[in-house]
């Protein structure tokens, strides 16, 4: 009797050691580290609140989380919006569908690093863009899109927006297809046109699914990093820093543990935030909960 | 000719319109194909360019004058590409493993049993999705160094190999199977642990497949986190081994090219192969998480 009781427990510890050790125990360490003064090296002091003080007063720190909301701004309704036509669009039946879904989807198998080479080449003063760009007539110089403050910021943004389109597209696709086609019939016997059905059914029907992209895609754009390290290194001059690289170079770079904790934190709350405004917005709207 | 056209214009609008919005849909489906692939193209153009052809002439050209394979050969001199590749599938198989392993464990009770602090375990668990890593990676860094855990696969893998996702998903798949099931084969002597492994598992084998693309995804192209806990370059996975390139030879860009491919090659390959599972397996997830 007693093992029965026990039996749920056990094959709830190694998830629970894992989650214990690598979640909970670091997030209360991380809490209280932020709270200290700890370069590795001495031992760490407690001193309160001092980093959150310093952290309001670090022009670098605002600076890095303009960036992050800019980024956030630009990228989170390209991603959430942009998927839906690209579902609509390969969830037709015409042949050779199934090549043009997994060419979209290559970008998401494909590391940061390579999408990150690539896209330099796009970039460069003598690239493709640039080329196109003189072509069209657009611009008479070309432009240094990842060397230039005005400009870096954006030019990783495009690489992340093109990264995701076929993430969310498929997560669109799942939700288009749990639609069923009679909705569609019934509109189209009333008279109703392409737009209409996209604005009326589609876009109402996946509601859900906008809800999950929108979550997803704007924790993601969040915690954006990799993307940064790999194309400017945060540069030029700080104007694509956003938090988590900032983050990154105080704990790694200048082993300010404490200060970078107290970053850190502030990236939990606000991660926190973020979430819960999407679901009390998208959940009215989509009717939810 | 006339009559007949006059007797059944709808028809012939109808395939007409029918046939421009098929050739549109084509014309759209080409142009992004363009734009998800276009960066790749220039990768495989520029690897393909011999010494003698200046890569940076303008306008940009994308068809080598001379087709070469030495910058693959010269680079494969110096990036240890097998190295890096078994790094790459050591830390992504045991990760996806593991995963699966003690997602499906605690996920099995907390579907199918009833016991003291269920709910509170349960939500608990689906906290830690909150909890960005960025945050927790300074803890666990300090952590790691402290258990020798730096350069070494366990390092690598440890933090992720249970998350609040994988434990939601399959316990959503454990969910819908009927209880008669665990009954029956109770009656039959099978403990809960043969339960589990003999009955459920099989059952929800459409779930795991989603897990594993899932934590394959994410573990293949981690970047982050390797870069933080590994410094010894024998221990580099093909993302960090990719990015150490680029920086070594920033002079030559053939070579940073073919080294970018040869290390999207075995991930691209293992997408083609089931690409039908990717895309899938998603859009499972879609529903379900």
């Amino acid at each position: 009797m007693n093992r029965q009781k026990l039996t749920p427990y056990l094959f709830l510890i190694p998830g629970s050691i894992i989650l214990g050790a690598f979640i909970f125990y670091p997030m209360m360490r991380a809490i209280w580290l932020s709270l200290t003064e700890y370069n590795m090296i001495q031992d760490a002091e407690f001193i309160g609140l001092d980093n959150y003080e310093t952290l309001f007063q670090d022009d670098l720190f605002w600076q890095t989380l303009m960036n992050t909301f800019i980024y956030l701004i630009g990228v989170v309704p390209a991603l959430v919006i942009v998927p839906i036509f690209l579902a609509v669009l390969v969830n037709q039946k015409v042949k050779g569908i199934g090549f043009f879904r997994s060419a979209f989807f290559v970008p998401v198998v494909t590391s940061l690093v390579v999408a990150g080479i690539a896209w330099d080449w796009v970039y460069k003063e003598h690239g493709l863009l640039n080329y196109a760009l003189e072509l069209a007539g657009i611009i008479s110089e070309p432009i240094g899109w990842l060397t230039s403050t005005s400009t870096a910021l954006f030019a990783v943004m495009v690489v992340t927006i093109w990264k995701g389109l076929g993430y969310y597209m498929v997560i669109y696709l799942a939700g288009l297809q749990s639609i069923h086609s009679d909705l569609y019939e019934a509109a189209r016997i009333d008279g109703a046109n392409w737009w209409q059905q996209i604005t009326r059914i589609t876009i109402p029907m996946l509601m859900p699914f906008i809800l999950l992209v929108s979550i997803m895609s704007s924790i993601s754009a969040m915690k954006v990093f990799e993307e940064i390290y790999v194309m400017t290194g945060g540069g030029p001059l700080h104007s694509s820093e956003t938090l988590v690289f900032f983050i990154y170079n105080e704990a790694f770079a200048n082993l300010n543990m404490g200060y970078a904790s107290a970053a850190g934190v502030i990236l939990f709350l606000l991660t926190l935030i973020l979430s819960i405004i999407n679901i009390k917005f998208m959940g009215k709207k989509g009717n939810l909960t | 000719m006339a009559l007949t056209s006059v007797n059944n214009p709808k028809s012939l609008s109808t395939r007409l319109i029918g046939v421009t919005k098929k050739i549109l849909t084509y014309i759209l489906l080409i142009l992004l194909t363009l734009f998800m692939l276009g960066p790749f193209l220039w990768l495989v153009s520029t690897a393909l360019k011999s010494g003698g052809e200046n890569i940076f002439q303008y306008p940009p050209k994308l068809i080598p004058e001379q087709l070469t394979f030495t910058n693959f050969v010269k680079v494969m001199e110096t990036f240890p590409f097998w190295r890096y590749l078994f790094n790459s599938v050591v830390v992504t198989v045991f990760t996806v493993f593991f995963n699966v392993l003690f997602c499906s464990l605690a996920a099995y009770p907390l579907a199918r049993m009833n016991f003291k602090g269920k709910n509170v375990i349960f939500i608990l668990i689906l906290s830690t999705m909150m909890i960005p890593f960025q945050l927790l990676m300074i803890p666990i860094y300090i952590m790691s160094l402290n258990l020798g855990l730096s350069n070494t696969y366990a390092g690598m893998i440890l933090p992720h190999i249970t998350t609040a996702f994988g434990v939601f998903l399959m316990r959503q798949a454990f969910t819908v199977i009927p209880k008669e099931l665990d009954e029956s084969a109770r009656m039959d002597g099978a403990n809960s642990f043969q339960i589990w492994l003999r009955i459920l598992m099989p059952l929800v084998k459409p779930s795991i497949v989603t897990l594993i693309i899932f934590t394959f995804i994410t573990a293949w192209g981690d970047f982050l986190w390797p870069l933080i806990i590994v410094s010894d370059q024998d221990m580099f996975t093909l993302p960090l081994g990719l990015n150490m390139l680029s920086g070594t030879f920033t002079s030559d860009w053939r070579l940073i090219a073919a080294g970018a491919l040869i290390s999207m090659a075995p991930i691209i390959i293992f997408f083609l192969i089931l690409q039908r599972h990717f895309i899938s397996g998603v859009m499972r997830g879609a529903v379900k998480g």
